[in-house]
């Protein structure tokens, strides 16, 4: 089985940081971990991050060595139960004024943009977490072809909605906010919304399939 | 109702924050110097919670529409209701129709304003706090500006008399634990870490403070891979100038951690001027539990004081 090593961070987080490599299955352990830690009582949020977990505790007090010791042991019996995926279709316009960089993206893989949008469009992506920006989901998956550095000069806004790619990754800006990914398209959704609970449309472990919508290069 | 005459540089509501949904990206947030939210809720007769104004080095004039009873606290501003002098770290009575105007603090950054019976604006997602990055929560998700006018609650206790209390003293020696990448530091940067000063950067924000001093510089080259963050968390960019994250930090990061400032000195940060020199403190797991303990203790003496004052 994977190692698993605890630490503290400061006196009240708890930090559950997996060996590398990372991989899909040990990603499902910890979103199923998170899970079940959350119904604890003396937890009072838990972080998922990538390989890796963060838990805060209520109290301090109540011993952080304890905590420590508790989360080893649930690690080592979390069986590789698969929490409960999601699968989420986001519609994408690509291309045009809200995917002004989907040409450098395509030149990079010798592509023709159509060609660079259909692959873009085939993949199941999964939502490792979230972090950033609200309901900003950092996606796995992305095709090697389709990895592009980001921009030399970051842009001072990105509008929300905009579906983008920086290096090894894809996502989409929940808000608008500087950012130096490629864009390559938009999305009309909303990915943040503080009336609704929860209130992002992303949550970790779900899966993400984005659909060229006619408006756009599809 | 709150008359926001003039905002000034930066306010906004702040409670003591919104926890449970890091996991969707959504910070914590709240006020930074969370002793002097809860000394003017407390003076007042609110819950300590509840939401208060944090008001960036002072300039700030609003009016009340009805009486009452109002408490300022953290920096110390010269300020005046119609004219008499209002102490800072008492509970005063207002009238309807008086102007409470404050002048830059002569020290801290951070004044908050707290009226009985608090303010009737919505919690969102379990809060009241502004998210000024997200722009949702408090009064329209952005700081205030001049002319807006904030409901105020009903008030649910009346007092006899003007009351003070000593509040918390912040100074520049922040403490601080070791973080999970400490050992990673060269010898060099450890102990240039904690002997060193650190200059607060003027880029410093509710999100992050950036220090400026000698480089810190790491031996080991592995990357990290993204982790959560929590307030206090000092990390470390590849410019070796390490930035203290504050309420509204992101919640996940990837950069090497060194330390972390612990809770109960979190506040100092609050209240410090850009371009002062701090320093860190090293300390243990259990100072810093007795540090939260003690300061627990000043606050029950500090409800108790006030209790049996009327």
């Amino acid at each position: 089985m994977q190692r698993a090593r605890c630490y503290l961070l400061g006196e009240r987080a708890v930090v559950l940081e997996l060996e590398p490599p990372v991989s899909l299955a040990s990603q499902q352990r910890i979103w199923g971990l998170c899970q079940r830690l959350q119904q604890n009582e003396q937890v009072e949020e838990v972080i998922p991050g990538m390989n890796n977990l963060t838990l805060l505790l209520r109290d301090p007090q109540l011993n952080a060595l304890d905590a420590m010791e508790r989360l080893q042991r649930w690690w080592e019996e979390s069986e590789a139960q698969l929490p409960e995926s999601r699968r989420v279709e986001i519609p994408v316009v690509y291309g045009g004024a809200g995917g002004p960089d989907l040409q450098v993206v395509a030149d990079r893989a010798n592509m023709t943009p159509k060609q660079a949008v259909e692959l873009h469009s085939s993949i199941d992506y999964v939502v490792y977490f979230i972090g950033f920006q609200p309901g900003f989901p950092y996606l796995g998956g992305l095709d090697e072809r389709l990895h592009t550095p980001r921009r030399a000069e970051p842009r001072v806004i990105v509008p929300s909605g905009s579906v983008g790619i920086g290096g090894s990754q894809t996502g989409i800006y929940p808000l608008a906010a500087p950012g130096g990914w490629q864009l390559i398209g938009h999305t009309p959704l909303s990915l943040f919304d503080p009336l609704q609970h929860p209130p992002t449309l992303l949550r970790p472990g779900d899966s993400v399939r984005f659909v060229p919508q006619q408006e756009g290069v599809c | 109702m709150l008359k926001i005459l003039r905002a000034g540089m930066m306010a906004s509501l702040q409670d003591h924050g919104r926890t449970g949904f890091r996991q969707y990206g959504i910070s914590v947030g709240g006020a930074l110097d969370q002793p002097a939210m809860r000394t003017a809720n407390m003076l007042v007769g609110n819950p300590e919670q509840s939401a208060v104004l944090e008001i960036v080095l002072g300039q700030l004039k609003v009016q009340f529409t009805r009486d009452g009873w109002f408490a300022l606290t953290g920096a110390g501003c010269n300020a005046d209701l119609d004219g008499n002098p209002v102490w800072t770290g008492w509970r005063l009575p207002m009238k309807k129709g008086q102007v409470l105007t404050l002048a830059t603090p002569t020290r801290g950054m951070r004044s908050y304003l707290a009226v009985n019976g608090g303010f009737a604006v919505p919690e969102m997602l379990g809060s009241v706090s502004t998210d000024l990055k997200a722009a949702f929560g408090g009064w329209q998700g952005r700081k205030l500006q001049d002319g807006d006018e904030l409901p105020l609650g009903k008030p649910t206790r009346d007092f006899h008399d003007k009351a003070g209390v000593r509040q918390l003293l912040w100074g520049n020696r922040i403490r601080a634990l070791a973080g999970p990448e400490y050992n990673e530091f060269s010898r060099e940067a450890q102990q240039g870490f904690w002997r060193s000063p650190w200059k607060l950067s003027p880029q410093s924000n509710r999100m992050g403070y950036r220090l400026q001093g000698r480089e810190l510089k790491r031996d080991a080259k592995r990357d990290l891979l993204s982790h959560g963050l929590v307030p206090g968390v000092v990390q470390v960019p590849p410019n070796g100038q390490p930035i203290v994250l504050m309420a509204d930090a992101q919640t996940t990061g990837g950069y090497p951690r060194i330390a972390c400032v612990i809770e109960a000195d979190l506040y100092h940060l609050a209240q410090i001027r850009l371009g002062e020199p701090i320093h860190f403190i090293h300390c243990t797991l259990e100072d810093a539990i007795s540090a939260k303990q003690h300061q627990q203790r000043s606050f029950d003496q500090m409800a108790w004081g006030l209790a049996h004052e009327d």
